[in-house]
């Protein structure tokens, strides 16, 4: 693996070339062969190139960053680590705190690294071991992050911030493990061990030749906060570890004796014992950050190829979690301290050449380099994250001194942003209302059952209560305090049939406590409006995020925090373990499982790709809201239907193995699955519905035991899990099969599915050529949900909470830098003294949401949905009204300003970007009348909606409130998109109306509002322009020839042909511009054929020609035709391009009559000017003429400039007279 | 008016390798003088199309380029009145208006250092007045009015029945009082790609629902059926998310002696989604 990674820093390989080899299996015709035999002898280690890279990235980072500044677990390690370890921080060791996968034995090509690796573990068993199972747990998920140990608290009590958590770690006395920090925020020093960490890679060298199963994120699902309090052991690693792992207790146990000699030795870390050969710097001086600076930069070249190779693998998704990727770099952005790598180079590499020996990150400025330039790789996905990331990342000085391009374009995303995520908690508590229609004793077999399930309903809700009630406190248990009752009711249900009532009574409670859809009320209240525009203002709107800020969960426990039950589905979870029914688990699962079918089918809106209208944005929301809550449903399903249905086959015991695990599998591949996941994970890939079906899969997968993945049927999902996962490359531009939100959520959920402890890592790195093969097994509609835009950021903030980690690092940075305000931690400053208790409920705004929603409580359902329809649809409404009646007039107004504007400002008229800026200015502000039409709109229309929707005979009083509420919901959607969008709507429709007004005054200003319609008698029956153009194409071509010697026009048939094309010119209904002019065009080369006589007419061969009066009568009609009847301009001036008057050259004898006299008619008529034809007829003179020709000419140009500007009665019949030529004299 | 397949096929039979000038579309008319010129001309100038497209190639090369350049200033030094460009088209079997734009090329090639470039030839061609040599311009202006397939002229014929005849099929829908949306109006919706009309509520005609109705005042062959499904109809369909049929206007631009009732000359001819030859090779002419 290392030689691949070197002949790429020797740059015998290109990195495409080295990235295609990755991806694929085969060899890819773009290779140059060079390349490809390099690799080629590679080629059993191809697919262990991205595990070996991404361990080498850890393993070079944890040399740099080894004290992650304010992550104190590092410390103790550090220090504790020194004295068992002879060669500096091996990087085996060292790396195994981030060390994703185990290493394997490289088979052939038997790299440097790897053996140096084992080598180092070899040497310093302890510490290593030590180090590594606290280390990845820092690379992961605890540098700067109040991370899993945070949840744990939280888990067990308040929701109170991170650095709330400081008081109850077990030893913050010792210095040594818990160093001062300095300016850092104190919040993480006093977590407790974070559960999240992965069994640590045991040392023995047997064992490293094995693969050893590194589960490096999250915990056995047994460790799950809440289910064993106990874990909050003394020990800071000792948690989550499968008993079982013998060796490994005693490793653990022969380190603990050595850090305690170690606390008794030296009792200050600060001062590392020069001859460990610690490459650890003096703590002291590092207490602040260190500034990096790119000038500083060493080996940049090598960082680039190494920044983009791992780009390429991020992008090619062969790096198994992107987010997690996302957070390693993060990481290294906000690096705060470097450790000086003078001294421990020389150790390390003693005269190696080779250049993987050096480290990779030698200074932070490497370090922040190296990420920058994986981050500019990534643009996209980062510009996609919340608006608060966004503004973190463009405001990270870092990121401005080392790419103020990637800065630039993360700012513009920032500003472009409407990206708001709020991760409020779910609202609380609602009882499920009750249910007519099943609730009722006909559905009972007797009146008993019946009774039974009504006291049980009441149990159930009782139990409830008191668990919102007491969850919170400290020292409570949830088996302790309702277990018996719980197991008492459940005792209560003898018949089948009331197990299946409880059940969906419990399904619904579940459904509706944890579902979340948009946040705390949102359906009610609305979207909480701009943090700008509200300040001051709304006072609901304020609390509802100072609520947020207290409440909301502040960590998910790192990138990839395992499988929990957070806020009430806890409740839910601790329910049905202590009920311990097998009738409720099984009935409870099927209920699941048919809920979920019914879901994953639900046939959802498609969208439709070319609306990309504004108001069309209306409507979309309430599908996108509609996408959001079926998902967010079928995930929460899923997820209890997952624990359910694994829950007997997971225990607290290590994964079995050898002949134990064969038995098992045979025996679980005989269970059919509790719901056919496979089958509807086919189907939903074929019908292009993954981004529905696919979370909801990994929410139930996330529960499996650690069987499950090595059985058949569930190694196939596995698979094509994989090959969707590898498919989706972000940077691919096929938003028409996917669009990149839902891609990015699809590959959030998978990356995080992938990390969970019990999918085997070596799943993710089989060998296949996956991303070929998926493709046929998509052959579907084009349209499916795939490619609609049905996730936003809230919706994939909500699924995966873990991807705000990025933020909260990023915050951690902005707040533990010195000199440094504002950020993420502001503090919270309430602006008035009363009124702002924890009771937002307290206006009168907020009474009156609760009072809707109680209303609609007791109303039947429908009612409800009623009213929410009409609201949608009104409101919906309402924006296209407005944009039909009041932007349509501001357009209306903006044309004729913009008229006068040119007519004032002449012909240029002036630049349009500017014209648009004059012109929104003076009209956007009648946009805030939309608000006022848009209110009235609704208060007009919604009443009788809502009156004819509902049934005649609801009461007066439901009916005014239901109105009432529709009203004022349709009011609040219609005002806060109007609001939101006006002045946006209003400037594109300018824009439309400026730019299509500016394009038709264009080319020809002459030909603008000029156009005369026919007139109103016009029966429309004029000849065709197209049949004209035709006609008159004939006699063109005849005259020009070749032609049959009884080939001819009659002139009766030209006469009529004039007549008709004035007929089609006055009747404009069939005339497009295009056809005018070609007529125009075509009638002028009618007419120098006339004056040329070279049109060939039908009769005897004496009168072939035409006769001079009536050539004369053809062209008046001619020129009557150009005056009156011809809207577009005739390109008059060819009747005197030499071509048109060199065909009078050919004529014998040659008759200058006709033209001249064509010309005077010209100027009489006004249809040319005179110095625009003696313009001509100067340009004639330059042309080449036969001698005598050229004197004709002569003559004809002074004859005409003889004449006098006014025509005279008497000149009319002057005459060009050569008789020795032969000229014939004109007849008038 | 409906023509039989056999009738087109008896007359596609007759154009195989015709040139396309006035006479042959006199004698033409004169075989057959049942069909109206527009149809005769609407698919010699089809037939025609298709031949130059097969044949095309092979007058590219530069040999043969050189090769006509060379015989075309030869017959111009011979005789420069006579119709050198257009027989030496005739001769070779190519249409004249594109043999002209070959020579045309040529010709500025070797008296302007750049090569000229599309629109200074197109323009030229549209106003062989501004082509610098004079015998060349007239033998370009020859060729392109005796072209009936193609030329500039020709192109704004067709542009000129296409327009016509949307129109056309405007008034006919007024009158038959048909909601719909045209071309201009679904564009300021924001449609890319639109058919002519959308009728806002659909009719069926012969049994077939119509959503739309595009006007193609061309030749309703077999071929360019084919290809108009291909580019455009499909992509209607996808847009109007249209569930049946789409319809399309297989008429040939035709007399204005309109007698037929309204739904005949809607033209409309059922392109099913399962492509009937049967029904495309009616041609309706109004």
């Amino acid at each position: 693996m290392a030689a691949v990674l070197e002949s790429l820093l020797r740059e015998e390989v290109s990195v495409a070339a080295v990235v295609r080899w990755i991806a694929r299996s085969t060899r890819g015709s773009e290779d140059n062969p060079g390349e490809a035999a390099a690799l080629s002898s590679l080629r059993p280690l191809r697919k262990e190139f991205v595990p070996f890279l991404l361990n080498f990235l850890r393993e070079q980072s944890s040399r740099v960053l080894p004290q992650g500044p304010p992550t104190p677990a590092k410390a103790p390690g550090a220090s504790a680590a020194l004295p068992g370890r002879p060669g500096g921080p091996s990087r085996g060791s060292r790396g195994a705190r981030s060390q994703l996968f185990p290493p394997t034995e490289a088979p052939s090509t038997a790299a440097e690294a790897p053996l140096a690796r084992r080598g180092g573990r070899r040497r310093g068993p302890g510490p290593a071991r030590e180090r590594g199972g606290r280390g990845l747990e820092e690379g992961v998920s605890g540098e700067n992050l109040p991370g899993a140990g945070g949840r744990r608290l939280r888990g067990s009590g308040s929701p109170s911030r991170p650095s709330l958590t400081l008081s109850d770690p077990p030893n913050l006395s010792n210095l040594e493990e818990f160093p001062p920090v300095g300016s850092v925020p104190p919040g993480p020093t006093g977590r407790t061990k974070p559960s999240r960490r992965i069994n640590p890679t045991p040392v023995s060298e047997e064992r490293s030749l094995s693969k050893p199963k590194t589960c490096f994120t999250s915990p056995p699902i047994n460790c799950v906060p809440n289910s064993q309090p106990s874990a909050l052991d003394t020990s800071p690693w000792g948690l989550g570890l499968p008993p079982g792992c013998r060796s490994l207790q005693e490793e653990r146990e022969m380190l603990r004796k050595e850090r305690s000699k170690q606390l008794q030795q030296s009792p200050t870390p600060t001062c590392p014992t020069p001859e460990l050969g610690s490459p650890l710097p003096s703590r002291a001086g590092s207490l602040t950050d260190e500034p990096a600076d790119p000038a500083r930069v060493s080996s940049r070249q090598r960082l680039e190829l190494v920044a983009l190779v791992y780009s390429s693998c991020i992008a090619e998704n062969l790096v198994p979690n992107l987010f997690l990727e996302l957070f390693f770099v993060f990481q290294l952005l906000t690096a705060r301290r470097m450790v000086t790598a003078k001294n421990s180079d020389p150790e390390l590499s003693p005269g190696v050449l080779d250049s993987l020996e050096s480290p990779l990150f030698q200074s932070i400025h490497d370090c922040v380099f190296f990420a920058v330039q994986v981050l500019e790789c990534h643009f996209q996905v980062l510009s996609n994250l919340d608006k608060g990331t966004l503004k973190l990342l463009a405001e990270n000085e870092r990121l401005l001194c080392f790419s103020p391009a990637l800065q630039g374009r993360l700012r513009a995303a920032y500003e472009g942003s409407v990206a708001k995520v709020s991760l409020a908690m779910p609202p609380s508590a609602q009882a499920v209302s009750f249910q007519p229609e099943t609730d009722n004793r006909a559905n009972f077999s007797s009146d008993r059952a019946f009774h039974t399930f009504k006291k049980q309903r009441d149990v159930f809700y009782e139990v409830l209560r008191e668990w919102e009630d007491h969850h919170e406190e400290p020292g409570w248990d949830f088996e302790k305090g309702l277990g018996s009752r719980i197991r008492a009711m459940m005792g209560q249900l003898s018949a089948a049939c009331s197990h299946s009532h409880f059940v969906r009574l419990f399904q619904k409670q579940l459904l509706q406590m944890c579902q979340s859809p948009g946040g705390a009320g949102g359906t009610v209240l609305g979207e909480a409006p701009d943090v700008l525009s509200m300040l001051g203002a709304d006072k609901l709107g304020r609390l509802w995020r100072l609520q947020e800020r207290l409440m909301a969960p502040q960590s998910s426990g790192g990138p990839c925090p395992p499988p929990t039950f957070p806020g009430c589905q806890g409740f839910f979870r601790d329910f049905i373990l202590s009920a311990s029914s097998f009738q409720f688990n099984q009935h409870l699962m099927d209920s699941l499982s048919l809920k979920i079918r019914e879901l994953n089918g639900l046939a959802l809106p498609q969208h439709e790709p070319s609306d990309e209208d504004g108001e069309s944005d209306v409507d979309w929301q309430g599908e996108r809201r509609q996408f959001a809550v079926v998902l967010l449903s079928l995930r929460l399903l899923a997820k209890f239907l997952g624990f359910v249905a694994f829950l007997p086959y997971r225990g607290p015991e290590p994964p079995p193995t050898g002949e134990l695990q064969d038995s098992i599998l045979a025996l679980r591949s005989q269970v059919p699955p509790v719901l056919d996941v496979r089958t509807l994970l086919q189907r939903g890939l074929q019908a292009r519905r993954a981004v529905l079906t696919v979370p909801w899969l990994v929410e139930f997968l996330s529960f499996a035991d650690h069987v499950v993945p090595l059985l058949d049927y569930y190694r196939d999902i596995f698979i094509l899990l994989l090959r969707l996962h590898r498919s989706l490359v972000l940077s691919q531009d096929s938003e028409a099969k996917m669009c990149f939100l839902n891609k990015l959520l699809l590959l959030a959920v998978l990356g995080w599915l992938f990390q969970i402890p019990t999918v085997p890592e070596d799943l993710f790195f089989l060998e296949e050529g996956p991303s070929d093969a998926f493709e046929v097994d998509t052959v579907a509609p084009e349209h499916g949900l795939d490619a609609a835009p049905v996730v936003d950021q809230q919706l994939l903030y909500t699924c995966c909470p873990y991807i705000g980690e990025l933020r909260k690092l990023l915050a951690l940075w902005v707040s533990g830098s010195t000199g440094r305000s504002g950020g993420f931690m502001r503090k919270i400053t309430p602006t008035t003294t009363t009124g702002l208790g924890a009771q937002p409920s307290g206006t009168s705004q907020g009474l009156q949401a609760r009072l809707a929603h109680a209303f609609f409580h007791n109303q039947p359902p429908s009612l409800r949905r009623t009213v929410e329809f009409v609201a949608e649809r009104i409101g919906s409404n309402c924006v296209k009204h407005i944009k039909a009646t009041l932007v349509a007039d501001l357009v209306r107004q903006a044309e004729s300003l913009l008229q006068e504007q040119l007519v004032t400002q002449g012909e240029e008229g002036g630049d349009p970007a500017q014209l648009l800026e004059i012109l929104c200015s003076q009209l956007c502000p009648h946009g805030a009348q939309a608000l006022a039409l848009g209110r009235e709109f609704c208060q007009r229309k919604s009443p009788g909606a809502v009156r004819a929707l509902l049934p005649e005979e609801t009461p007066a009083a439901v009916l005014s409130s239901a109105e009432n509420i529709a009203v004022g919901l349709a009011t609040e959607k219609a005002c806060a998109w109007l609001s939101a969008n006006i002045t946006a709507l209003i400037r594109r429709e300018v824009k439309a109306a400026v730019s299509r007004t500016l394009r038709a005054q264009g080319p020809e200003p002459a030909a603008r509002g000029e156009r005369r319609g026919c007139s109103r008698a016009c029966e429309h029956h004029a000849p065709l322009p197209s049949h004209l153009i035709s006609e008159i194409k004939d006699v063109l071509s005849l005259a020009v020839g070749p032609r049959d010697p009884d080939e001819g026009v009659s002139p009766e048939h030209l006469e009529q042909l004039l007549g008709q094309l004035g007929q089609t010119l006055r009747c404009r209904q069939f005339l497009c511009p295009p056809a005018e002019q070609h007529l125009a065009k075509c009638s002028v080369d009618l007419a120098s054929l006339l004056v040329a006589d070279q049109i060939p007419i039908l009769g005897p061969p004496a009168q072939y020609r035409l006769e001079r009066g009536q050539a004369r009568r053809l062209l008046h009609m001619l020129l009557s035709l150009w005056k009156e009847d011809f809207q577009g301009p005739v390109p008059l001036q060819l009747l005197l391009s030499p071509r048109n008057v060199g065909l009078l050259a050919d004529t014998r004898p040659r008759e200058w009559d006709l033209l001249l006299f064509l010309l005077r008619e010209l100027v009489e008529k006004g249809l040319m000017g005179r110095m625009e034809i003696e313009a001509c007829l100067g340009s004639l003179h330059q042309a080449q003429w036969p001698g005598d020709f050229a004197e004709e000419l002569a003559t004809l140009s002074n004859l005409f400039l003889a004449e006098p500007h006014l025509p005279e009665p008497q000149l009319r019949t002057c005459e060009l007279v050569q008789p020795n030529r032969g000229t014939v004299l004109a007849q008038s | 008016m409906i023509l039989t397949k056999a009738q087109y096929e008896e007359i596609a039979q007759c154009l195989v390798s015709v040139p396309p000038t006035r006479q042959s579309l006199r004698k033409l008319k004169q075989r057959f003088p049942s069909q109206s010129q527009a149809t005769l001309l609407s698919i010699f100038s089809q037939e025609y199309q298709k031949h130059i497209k097969r044949t095309h190639g092979k007058h590219h090369t530069s040999e043969a380029i050189e090769s006509y350049y060379q015989r075309y200033l030869n017959g111009v030094v011979k005789n420069g009145a006579a119709p050198v460009l257009l027989d030496l088209a005739n001769e070779v079997d190519y249409a004249p208006s594109l043999m002209a734009r070959l020579i045309l090329e040529r010709f500025l090639q070797e008296h302007e250092e750049t090569a000229p470039s599309k629109s200074v030839i197109n323009s030229m061609l549209r106003d062989p007045s501004q082509i610098p040599d004079g015998v060349l311009a007239n033998q370009v202006y020859q060729c392109i009015v005796n072209d009936c397939c193609y030329g500039p002229l020709v192109d704004c014929i067709k542009h000129a029945i296409g327009h016509e005849h949307e129109v056309l099929l405007r008034d006919l829908l007024l009158e038959k009082n048909l909601s719909f949306l045209d071309e201009d109006q679904l564009r300021a919706k924001g449609y890319d790609k639109t058919p002519d009309f959308i009728l806002q509520v659909p009719v069926a005609v012969e049994g077939h629902i119509i959503h739309w109705i595009e006007s193609k005042a061309s030749f309703g062959d077999e071929c360019s059926h084919h290809a108009y499904l291909h580019d455009q109809f499909w992509s209607y369909w996808n847009r109007d998310g249209i569930s049946q049929c789409c319809s399309g206007w297989c008429g040939t631009p035709g007399l204005s002696d309109s007698s037929a009732s309204a739904s005949q000359s809607a033209g409309i001819t059922g392109v099913r989604k399962h492509f009937l030859p049967g029904i495309l090779m009616k041609c309706v002419c109004k």
